[in-house]
């Protein structure tokens, strides 16, 4: 009984992971229709930026309970230079271009990014524990949890609820959704699509930064870790159903909760985890788990 | 009516680099050979994209491919590069085969995640395998091409280099026949409009997971060459990476041409090479930028400087 | 002929012509008076921070140092034998194919003289028949897998480190010697060739030796997870005595940050492989008690000696904290090269053709900042030494090393001619050295 209810705990903290790096790309693929293979490059200068400024902070004698608001701070910053940068700067000129070709300017934004990251912190990892253990930690059985793990699941629900609410209860949120249907109809409505789109893929880019900064203090910050998130980033969004919030969040549920399993039972199998769900969800579901309803164009 | 050229240049390329072959310099000759290589693979992208698809699975076959070529030395002690050839053929023409009576039901990024997952469940099982190495992989030798001894010999990597630009050239006439023939035209008309190929009476279906199979087996053939001319193979093969790389050379090359992808990827080892050798810590961010020079002011890929060159006459 | 077809004919010619001017420029060298020396290191991705950089700029300090004379004797003649040298760097990363490529490059591009490169397995395997083929004499400075001078016989290919068998061998050797009563043990390894190898080889140690203590679970997450949430629920709940990791870098630092609050290390003894290089950044997440390997008697093994003191001082200058295990894998192969190519040279005053210091190397004995090293494996093209263990204790906030204990190479090194897995099965018997 133990062992199940460890795997219940550690598929959600890590189904908790796989949505906040998730949903700002399902998010931007929604609206936009875009790849965004950069958004790994945003997830590692969001953790980057985290373990610096935290790191300054804590160096500098601060309080560390202030190190949580300077991660989060970070983030924030990351997400609103650099998503503007990248899309008033480079994506706005490539909108009418084949969706593939917009994949591969994302691309080469990531390989840029790549290498500006190893330019301006350097090869060596960056360390930020302090936040990790500040906060102690917790029982269940046997079995000690950092209360860090539970934060992450309670961001997650955070951010996965406001969102909902932001979609669906605001007007701003409801113009998005009708971008997300159909581009054309929105624009002949009068939706400021341009705008729109200015304003998803900042929030986007915040989501993944944020995402790499709240990881920041469980990991060791280092070059790469931006491209092992982007495959597990796609996986989820792919599984749930591109655009779709509840999508994304069942689709992290179910791969943590698999890859816990595996974990646990069978070691040698966490490799196929999350391609094994993938090629099944699209098996049965060919569009992923919730789709949006697109009209046949003839 | 424009007249197409493109037999008598590749018959012209062909003669030029077996006849330039002795006299390039050992490294030029091997990065050309690799190129080839990867150009075959990125023909067989080419073919999918002008069907409207993208795969971000093709290592999958890249792999199967040279994992067929190298364990036929393994397991029946056979090391001919013609045997090895047909083996990758024949593997990936199978697995291509039933794997595509499922792809071909979907599309966009559908397709492209799916052949994605299958690619890494293969790379999964390979680093699994320590009998194959695991994540090492291991080292190939070629020793006789048509029953007759090549390894050791001075024209060692000569014939190893014929050989890649003779299948090279095999697979980019096949491949330009084909998309001149019925079916062919029809992968066209399937990227612009599915629904009215149906109407017309032709199957989709059938079509793209024939032109699937055509990709894989041609994917198989740069494998099993690679496999040859590199000496070594490793899982990274089936990697979501290496797949990402052909997609990218593919897009970059553009798809107006049979001999733009070996263009583009000629032209792609070479920046990649210089890059590394020039800017070893910023080799990335040089790739990333020339890949966006090129996107901004040659989107239709490389190949469109030709015809554009055509157009202004 | 329609100009058309000239016009498509006349862009070829010109992309080949290019191509070939480049091709000439690029190897159009002036008469090259100083040794050219090709390193292959990891400059990019999660093995550039504990290996690769710190090879390089081992490298680097050390060639300074030799071109100055600086080195203490039997070193101190200038470069090699009077010769300067010049150091070439190539970024490893890229995978097999491309280090391929890239080898190819250093030798007919660039023209190398000798090159000291590759960490990786993987990278090893794949470039020592190219170094065959292209006639260079190349030595490979780190990678572990035993596999190289046991599967094949190289002319022109050294390693002047010994592989990762005695890690495992020299590691179950330790524990079972601080901690005779192990009942179980489970592991947590990264899932790819080194990772496997390594619990490989030390469950075979363990059931040669303790064949009782039996294995709880074997944990092989993804290279680069870096999250270990599951992994460290599913060994809390085994009550293991020890967990075995050849875990390294980033991965090994993540894993410790996320383990050490949750107590996993005072339910079980961790015996860490390959732990040294990261030691100096890990003090507050580093349990006391942690069995740690270096890879070899290096970095924080290493006994006194003046060449020990130079390495560490000449390093310190250029990367403000002391050498790591692959600094020390460097030095041996830039002085084991120097010392065979010396003595090829002897009182010449030419270079030595390569097939001479070639001849020169194979079952050379020579002294590194890490001790002796001897080419006596792979038909003396491989290096054996010995290595040492010891256990962490954290001192003023900073983690060292107690209870060292060094063994001897006769005791962790499977004789020539025997595979490494087959020795361990048969009971480890020392080798005749």
């Amino acid at each position: 009984m133990n062992q199940l209810v460890a795997v219940l705990i550690d598929g959600l903290i890590y189904s908790s992971w796989l949505f906040i790096i998730a949903v700002g790309l399902t998010l931007i693929y929604g609206v936009m229709k875009i790849l965004n293979i950069a958004h790994g490059s945003l997830y590692a200068l969001g953790a980057y930026s985290a373990a610096a400024l935290a790191g300054y902070w804590i160096n500098q004698g601060h309080p560390p309970i202030g190190s949580y608001a300077a991660m989060l701070v970070a983030a924030i910053l990351v997400g609103l230079i650099a998503g503007p940068v990248i899309e008033r700067g480079l994506l706005r000129f490539m909108y009418g271009k084949d969706e593939i070709v917009l994949v591969l300017v994302t691309y080469a934004v990531f390989l840029i990014l790549e290498d500006f990251i190893k330019l301006a912190w350097g090869v060596d990892p960056y360390f930020l524990y302090q936040p990790y253990s500040l906060l102690g930690s917790f029982d269940v059985g046997d079995l000690t949890y950092p209360v860090y793990n539970l934060v992450l699941f309670g961001v997650a629900v955070l951010i996965g609820v406001s969102l909902a609410w932001v979609l669906t209860k605001t007007r701003r949120g409801k113009m998005l959704v009708a971008v997300i249907h159909d581009r054309e109809m929105a624009a002949a409505m009068g939706i400021n699509v341009s705008l729109v789109y200015f304003m998803t893929f900042t929030v986007g880019a915040m989501l993944g930064a944020v995402g790499g900064a709240l990881t920041a203090p469980m990991i060791s910050v280092q070059p790469g870790i931006g491209a092992e998130t982007i495959v597990l980033a796609f996986a989820v969004v792919v599984i749930g159903g591109l655009g779709s919030l509840p999508g994304a969040a069942l689709a992290a549920v179910l791969v943590g909760l698999v890859r816990s399993a595996a974990v646990h039972y069978r070691p040698e199998l966490d490799l196929f985890a999350i391609y094994f769900v993938m090629a099944v969800v699209l098996i049965m579901r060919p569009k992923g788990l919730f789709s949006v309803q697109e009209a046949r164009k003839i | 009516m424009r007249r197409d050229y493109t037999l008598r240049i590749l018959g012209v390329v062909l003669v030029a680099l077996l006849a330039a072959g002795p006299l390039l310099p050992r490294w030029a000759m091997f990065l050309i050979t690799v190129s080839l290589c990867y150009g075959t693979v990125v023909l067989g992208m080419m073919l999918l994209m002008r069907t409207g698809v993208v795969s971000f699975g093709h290592g999958l076959y890249y792999c199967l491919g040279a994992y067929a070529a190298g364990t036929l030395d393994v397991l029946f002690g056979v090391s001919d590069i013609a045997v090895m050839l047909l083996a990758a053929i024949l593997v990936t023409a199978v697995v291509s085969a039933l794997l595509g009576l499922l792809l071909r039901k979907y599309r966009d990024i559908f397709f492209a995640m799916l052949s994605l997952a299958f690619s890494m469940i293969l790379y999964g099982l390979l680093v699994k395998t320590s009998a194959l190495g695991s994540s090492d992989g291991f080292n190939v030798a070629a020793k006789t091409l048509f029953g007759i001894r090549i390894a050791g010999t001075e024209f060692e990597r000569y014939l190893i280099f014929a050989i890649t630009v003779l299948t090279a050239f095999l697979a980019a006439v096949c491949i330009h026949k084909y998309l001149a023939s019925h079916m062919g035209r029809l992968a066209g008309a399937i990227r612009d409009n599915e629904l009215r190929v149906e109407y017309m009476g032709a199957s989709v279906r059938n079509t793209i997971h024939v032109n699937y199979i055509m990709s894989a087996v041609l994917a198989g053939l740069g494998g099993a060459l690679a496999a040859v001319s590199v000496g070594h193979i490793d899982p990274e093969m089936s990697y979501w990476t290496t797949s990402g790389e052909f997609v990218f050379v593919a897009i970059l090359a553009g798809t107006g041409n049979v001999l733009a992808p070996f263009l583009g990827s000629f032209i792609f080892e070479t920046i990649r090479s210089f890059a590394y050798e020039y800017s070893p810590n910023t080799w990335q961010m040089a790739l990333g930028t020339t890949m966006l020079l090129v996107i901004m002011f040659l989107p239709g890929g490389l190949w469109s400087l030709f015809t554009r060159m055509r157009k202004a006459a | 002929m329609d100009w058309n077809f000239l016009r498509v004919l006349k862009a070829i010619a010109a992309v080949l012509a290019g191509t070939a001017l480049t091709i000439l420029c690029a190897s159009a060298h002036a008469e090259d008076k100083p040794i050219r020396i090709g390193l292959v290191t990891f400059l990019s991705g999660p093995a550039a921070g504990p290996f690769g950089v710190p090879a390089k700029m081992a490298a680097e300090a050390i060639v300074d140092s030799l071109n100055a004379g600086k080195a203490p004797a039997p070193f101190n003649t200038k470069g090699f034998g009077g010769t300067p040298l010049e150091l070439t760097i190539v970024d490893e990363a890229g995978g097999a194919t491309k280090q391929v490529t890239e080898l190819r490059n250093l030798v007919e591009r660039q023209n190398v003289d000798f090159v000291i490169g590759y960490i990786s397995s993987g990278d090893c395997l794949a470039v020592a028949p190219v170094a065959e083929e292209l006639k260079t004499l190349t030595i490979l400075f780190d990678c572990g897998t035993p596999r190289v001078f046991e599967e094949a016989s190289y002319k022109y290919v050294f390693r002047t480190r010994s592989h990762a068998t005695m890690d495992a061998v020299a590691g179950a050797l330790y524990l079972l010697e601080n901690r005779p009563a192990v009942k179980s043990f489970a592991g947590i390894n990264q899932n790819y060739a080194w990772g496997q190898d390594s619990w490989a080889d030390f469950t075979a140690v363990m059931a040669a030796l303790k064949p009782e203590a039996a294995i709880t679970t074997s944990q092989m997450p993804k290279f680069g997870a870096g999250q270990y949430g599951p992994e460290i629920s599913a060994l809390l709940q085994t009550n293991s005595d020890v967990i075995h990791s050849s875990l390294w870098g980033g991965d090994l630092e993540a894993f410790m940050l996320q383990a050490t609050p949750r107590a996993l290390f005072g339910r079980s003894q961790l015996v860490l492989v390959a732990g040294e290089p990261y030691l100096h950044r890990l003090a507050g997440n580093m349990p006391d008690g942690t069995i740690v390997g270096a890879r070899g008697p290096n970095g924080v093994y290493a006994q006194k000696s003046a060449l020990n003191d130079w390495l560490r001082q000449i390093y310190k200058e250029r990367a403000e904290i002391y050498p790591n295990y692959p600094a020390y894998s460097v030095a041996m192969a830039f002085l084991g090269l120097k010392a065979a190519y010396e003595k090829a040279r002897g009182a010449g005053t030419g270079a030595p053709a390569t097939d001479d210091v070639i001849k020169a190397f194979e079952y050379l004995n020579f002294d590194s900042p890490a001790g002796k090293v001897m080419m006596k494996l792979g038909k003396g093209h491989q290096a054996v030494t010995g290595t040492a263990y010891g256990t962490t204790r954290t001192v003023n906030g900073q983690v060292t090393v107690g209870n060292v204990k060094y063994y001897p190479l006769e005791r962790v090194q499977p004789p020539e001619g025997q595979k490494s897995l087959d020795w361990i099965k048969s009971g480890m018997k020392p080798g005749k050295w």
